[in-house]
């Protein structure tokens, strides 16, 4: 019986308040909207960066002829000199630091520039012996680029020694400076759906000042006078929370699907992280309103 | 039922002091008239008995436990157990004659089935049936108040506090009012009723506490109200019923009669 007194005064409540409950929904949709873009931003890089650092190594780039960096004015590298390098990486001296070395000749170098840019036309342009020989070095610990840098560059018929992971880093920073940017968009959408969330329950309060007046004084305890209230704030940021979680969903669904189709290579996240992400959001969309209609109505209505 | 023991309450510590070292008892099944002027502390005393202020010093018990030492989770409980009706009858305006006495059950979780037993009973105390579905608008002010009266008993409260029921009334309606409230009374029920309607007082004969400047300086069973014990409360504001001079043989004609005395505001 009280459950369904309550209900209907949540009805009620709703239905006189249609406007703002329909602002509160939507400043929360959109809020959590950017929340869940900023952890699904992390996701990917947290991604790709388990993706990536098991695979980036360093490059240990060999001459090649006609080359124009000034540590190849010797010409191309020649066997001698290959060997020496390949031997130096395999030394005891350098065990503690280096994974694997692999070795990529020219021809396997066409074929993974060819795959890397198969939708550029630089592709038909280019030919193998442009292409250097390269030793990939994966190393024990990804910090310790340096040593090998220093030990390596400056050996004869070494182009240049280049760390992959610097390349990366900047595309990582690229994407943490987005996920901050939605998550300060975030956090401000955030104090707006809560100072609108505590004017729409203020309004409401003052609405029905008259009810609650005479629930006081017939003695309904303080659960039954504020629960309409709040739970009036919690259904509109439940209902913005759930739409949030949708549209994250169908933009992982269907843009990030289409992302992973053009580029196979790269590890996206899927849809199945929205499944992870949307519970916290709808725990935050209520936390939020909950909190912030328990507050206004400590200051406006008296029990 | 209600006791105060040297209560002061004050508002505001640069005026005097709204009721001073007050001390009074009312027991189980008396009826009370609260009389004196705007401003004597009438409504303040009610006001404590609810809780809804707290005394600056002294004790306030009702139904034998200190009202101070509720814990505030406890105060609606406290509240069942009293019954208000005001000068304004605060009746819901969308909600039908029914509505407004359910509501009072409803907000404290009483089943459907006593709901629509205890109702239809209530409005029939009050003189209201067969009138279930009319809006408050539909009614005139007399019926409205005992609207307001069904709703204040509904949950069969110990004690009644009306403030000034009969303000808003002619003195015809008023009577059928405090017929109401007296058969109440005689029900069992504590009556506390706030007034400066001396027609009533004297015609009810009933036991009357006058207050003046928030001091007790009266109390007597089978009193009367006479209008020339009216004092201002502050000595530029003048009486409220310069014109009245009834005594307490005439009381009794003038509530029949209508006198314009007995009401300040006729409907």
């Amino acid at each position: 019986m009280r459950m369904a007194f309550v209900l209907g005064e949540i009805g009620s409540g709703i239905r006189r308040n249609l406007s703002m409950v329909v602002s509160v929904i939507l400043v929360t949709f959109v809020s959590l909207t950017f929340v869940g873009a900023a952890g699904l931003l992390q996701m990917q890089i947290n991604q790709m960066k388990g993706y990536w650092y098991d695979r980036v190594q360093v490059a240990v780039f060999l001459c090649v002829d006609n080359d124009v960096s000034p540590s190849c004015a010797s010409g191309a590298v020649t066997d001698e000199q290959r060997s020496a390098i390949e031997t130096k990486l395999n030394s005891a001296e350098f065990e503690q630091y280096i994974d694997t070395v692999h070795f990529e000749d020219q021809a396997t170098a066409l074929g993974h520039f060819r795959e890397q840019f198969a939708n550029s036309p630089i592709v038909d342009s280019v030919t193998a012996d442009q292409l250097p020989e390269t030793f990939r070095v994966s190393l024990v610990d990804p910090e310790k680029y340096e040593v090998i840098n220093e030990a390596f560059s400056s050996m004869p018929g070494v182009e240049s020694v280049s760390d992959q992971r610097e390349l990366l880093e900047k595309v990582f920073s690229f994407m943490n400076i987005a996920s901050l940017v939605a998550l300060i968009i975030a956090v401000l959408m955030l104090v707006c759906a809560i100072l609108l969330i505590a004017t729409t329950i203020r309004l409401s309060a003052f609405s029905r000042r008259r009810e609650t007046g005479i629930m006081r004084l017939v003695g309904a305890s303080k659960a039954v006078i504020q629960l309409p209230f709040v739970l009036e704030g919690v259904i509109a940021a439940l209902i913005g929370a759930v739409l949030a979680s949708g549209t994250l969903w169908a933009v992982a669904h269907f843009f990030i699907g289409m992302l992973a189709r053009q580029y196979p290579a790269t590890a996206f996240i899927s849809a199945r992280e929205v499944l992870l992400l949307s519970p916290i959001l709808l725990i935050l969309g209520t936390l939020l309103a909950g909190v912030s209609s328990l507050l206004t109505l400590r200051r406006y209505i008296k029990v | 039922m209600i006791t105060f023991d040297n209560v002061t309450k004050v508002y505001d510590r640069n005026s005097r002091p709204a009721l001073n070292s007050v001390s009074l008892d009312v027991d189980r099944g008396e009826f009370v008239f609260l009389v004196g002027a705007s401003g004597s502390g009438k409504s303040t005393l009610i006001r404590l008995v609810l809780k809804e202020e707290h005394a600056t010093r002294g004790t306030v018990y009702v139904a034998g436990s200190n009202v101070a030492k509720i814990p505030s989770w406890r105060v609606p409980r406290l509240r069942r157990g009293i019954g208000v009706v005001f000068q304004d009858f605060r009746l819901l305006p969308n909600k039908t004659v029914f509505a407004n006495v359910a509501f009072a059950m409803q907000v404290i979780g009483r089943s459907r089935a006593v709901i629509r037993d205890s109702v239809p009973e209530v409005l029939k105390t009050v003189g209201l049936e067969g009138k279930d579905n009319r809006l408050p608008h539909e009614l005139s002010g007399g019926e409205q108040q005992r609207v307001a009266i069904a709703r204040a008993i509904v949950n069969r409260p110990g004690i009644l506090l009306a403030d000034e029921p009969t303000g808003n009334l002619d003195p015809t309606t008023s009577l059928g009012i405090m017929k109401v409230l007296d058969r109440i009374n005689q029900n069992g029920t504590t009556v506390v009723m706030a007034t400066h309607d001396h027609d009533i007082v004297n015609a009810m004969r009933k036991r009357v506490i006058e207050l003046r400047n928030g001091k007790v300086v009266r109390d007597e069973r089978e009193g009367i109200y006479l209008a020339t014990a009216m004092q201002p409360v502050v000595p530029a504001a003048g009486t409220e019923n310069p014109a009245a001079d009834s005594n307490d043989a005439a009381a009794g004609d003038a509530l029949r009669q209508g006198s314009p005395a007995g009401s300040e505001v006729s409907e």
